[in-house]
């Protein structure tokens, strides 16, 4: 990432911890202490106008919690997220919130689940625009409703349908017409393609493509997916157990991976050509996020730990133009 | 010698309006120790044929014509009875979901057990020694200790391996794979993989592999047969297939998968959707979505044909400069 241009997005050191403690009636009688998840835990990161960030990691790692803390979903333990110069989410509680949700929507991954089943295309689309009081006029609405309707790949002629009528690649672009309604110039999208086929997801992910040109949109983009993320990013956050542990542009780390974690989910990655090679074993599992291990949580999966790696945790700090958080890296053993 | 043989399989779903015909007229052939592939879009009936060849077809869904042969044996036509003894002893089988396939109220050695004394002759003691062995093939550390634990105390990669332990119990030749691997982590999926093929080869079992993701074909199977609305369009090696698709619709596929090893501004897109069960089009399934459709693929139906080294089902197939 140049650090010519101001970033529209800045993350520091934010961090969500949820309360996961047994009740309190429990808590005395068999003496058990309150328990936290430190579901992310401490991340930092910036997004330039125009770009894309990806944040790849898998189940558990904190990515979703991420995205719902920069649409104000959740409200931070720690930290805080900068976007356009103010603080996020002190403007979310103030009197502006609202025109800032105007400019910072969310496209969620599943998308049978993120529609009213009961209400038809208009209204699921129309509603950001009546909420945020952009348009109130019934035919200008309807006019908008058609416009965005056509930004996506579909009809006008679709809006008094229900959701239920469409394939899930066309929901999707339900979702991603909704999310444009109020026309952000931010998207947070967690898997947007995630629970669709390739064919279907190719579509998806090209529309994304194209409405980023025309409109100048900033992306967070989340996903398990490696391939996809490569090729909708500008550059790439890599997550464990609620930290970043590398943090790069796209060419540097597909090219030249640094943390152990990052090549591990690069070579565990099925390839298409050299069919019928043994992929490099990965071991192990990733740990209880309730009992992390002490210093670097990925020490007990990683070939390179050593005694230092067991106790200090590791901290994200540039290197050679990139951002990795690893001692074995820093020191040169890898 | 082949092992499974599915002959002309037609898989129908009545109802008040009609028949809706989900698996039309397959025909595929699994050798002993091979690896299958079946790949294809939601809804293409790669599902419903594992359930077909196991005989868990729910009803009203029904094989309306053809046969599953299993080592020379008919067994589409048997009954429940009969089945159960070919399940689990002959054929094995793997669901997408470990937490569901397993019973949360009994440890997994007793369902081990149960399973191995179900199919063979032997004492307790002798069971739970070969449930001990199986979790120990299947990589679970410390299977002495875990083979008494519930399957809530394990992980959902660890959960998996249980589950092919219980697949393999009865030493089965079969074993009908669905989506083994969709439910799990990048890192654990290729553990699971990897654990697959190696346990598959030792034993000798076939093992057909019903999945979406083409990487996961890519890395496992041997031959790999490509399914559009209900019927098989193309099949045949592996590397063929991925390397030199025949039919459009396997290379549109193969077109929309993002490369992780390059870079591409635009993705190929197959427009449209899969037709649903009720609107198939006549002719050729894929006609409406074809960029390389012409006047007889609207009218006729192509069937499976000789195409290089694999076979597709294309009218395009015996002319020059077919797909690609």
């Amino acid at each position: 990432m140049s650090a010519t241009n101001k970033p529209l997005v800045a993350v520091n050191d934010m961090a969500m911890t949820f309360d996961v403690s047994p009740g309190l009636l429990t808590r005395i009688v068999e003496r058990k202490p309150k328990l936290f998840l430190h579901a992310v835990d401490g991340v930092s990161f910036e997004i330039e106008k125009g770009k894309t960030l990806a944040l790849v990691g898998e189940s558990g790692c904190g990515k979703s919690t991420v995205a719902k803390l920069m649409v104000g979903l959740y409200q931070p333990t720690r930290g805080s997220m900068t976007f356009d110069g103010m603080d996020a989410h002190a403007t979310y509680k103030s009197a502006t919130g609202l025109k800032l949700r105007e400019r910072i929507q969310m496209i969620f991954q599943d998308p049978y689940a993120s529609l009213n089943p009961r209400w038809i295309v208009e209204d699921i689309i129309g509603e950001p625009l009546k909420e945020h009081g952009i348009i109130t006029d019934a035919a200008a609405l309807r006019a908008k409703v058609g416009e965005l309707l056509n930004s996506v790949g579909l009809s006008p002629l679709d809006m008094p349908k229900y959701p239920h009528q469409f394939s899930g690649g066309q929901r999707q672009r339900i979702s991603i017409a909704r999310a444009l309604a109020t026309s952000p110039e931010f998207l947070v999208c967690d898997e947007p393609t995630s629970a669709l086929d390739v064919s279907v997801q190719a579509q998806v992910l090209n529309i994304m493509k194209d409405l980023q040109k025309q409109r100048g949109l900033t992306y967070l983009f989340i996903s398990h997916n490696l391939a996809v993320v490569r090729h909708m990013s500008d550059s790439v956050g890599v997550m464990y157990l609620g930290r970043l542990v590398e943090l790069a542009d796209k060419q540097s780390l597909f090219a030249n991976p640094r943390h152990p974690y990052t090549r591990m989910l690069l070579d565990a990655i099925p390839k298409m050509i050299d069919t019928g090679r043994a992929r490099t074993a990965v071991q192990g599992e990733v740990p209880n996020p309730l009992n992390p291990p002490a210093g670097c949580a990925f020490n007990p999966r990683c070939p390179h730990a050593n005694d230092r790696c067991r106790t200090e945790r590791p901290v994200l700090r540039a290197f050679q133009g990139i951002k990795v958080a690893c001692h074995a890296v820093e020191e040169g053993r890898v | 010698m082949t092992l499974l043989q599915v002959k002309n399989l037609v898989v129908e779903f009545p109802n008040r309006r009609g028949t809706l015909r989900a698996i039309d007229n397959i025909s595929f052939d699994i050798a002993p120790g091979e690896i299958l592939g079946v790949v294809g879009e939601s809804g293409a009936g790669k599902s419903l044929t594992g359930a077909s060849i196991i005989g868990l077809l729910e009803p009203p869904g029904r094989i309306a014509s053809g046969e599953v042969v299993l080592e020379g044996q008919r067994i589409d036509n048997l009954s429940n009875d009969q089945l159960r003894h070919i399940r689990g002893r002959k054929i094995g089988a793997i669901f997408q979901d470990p937490l569901t396939s397993l019973n949360p109220l009994y440890s997994v050695g007793k369902q081990l057990t149960e399973t191995i004394q179900a199919h063979l002759p032997v004492s307790n003691a002798e069971a739970r020694k070969r449930a001990i062995d199986l979790l120990k093939d299947t990589g679970i550390p410390a299977a002495e200790q875990r083979i008494d634990h519930y399957p809530h105390q394990f992980s959902g990669g660890m959960r998996q391996r249980v589950v092919i332990a219980l697949a393999l119990a009865a030493e089965p030749k079969l074993i009908v794979a669905d989506e083994p691997t969709t439910a799990l982590d990048v890192s654990i999926q290729a553990q699971i993989i990897g654990l697959l093929k190696t346990i598959c080869k030792d034993r000798g079992a076939a093992v057909m592999l019903i999945t979406h993701d083409m990487g996961v074909i890519a890395e496992t199977c041997d031959r790999v047969a490509v399914m559009y609305a209900g019927r098989i369009v193309e099949i045949g090696p592996v590397h063929e297939v991925i390397n030199r698709p025949a039919h459009p619709y396997t290379a549109g596929l193969m077109a929309s998968i993002p490369d992780i090893t390059q870079d591409r501004e635009y993705l190929n897109q197959i427009d449209g959707a899969m037709p649903r069960l009720n609107a198939i089009p006549v002719g050729c399934a894929f006609n409406p979505r074809c960029p390389k459709v012409f006047d007889r693929c609207k009218t006729e139906r192509p069937v499976l044909t000789n195409a290089g080294a694999t076979r597709a089902a294309c009218w395009l197939v015996d002319q020059p400069g077919a797909a690609a």
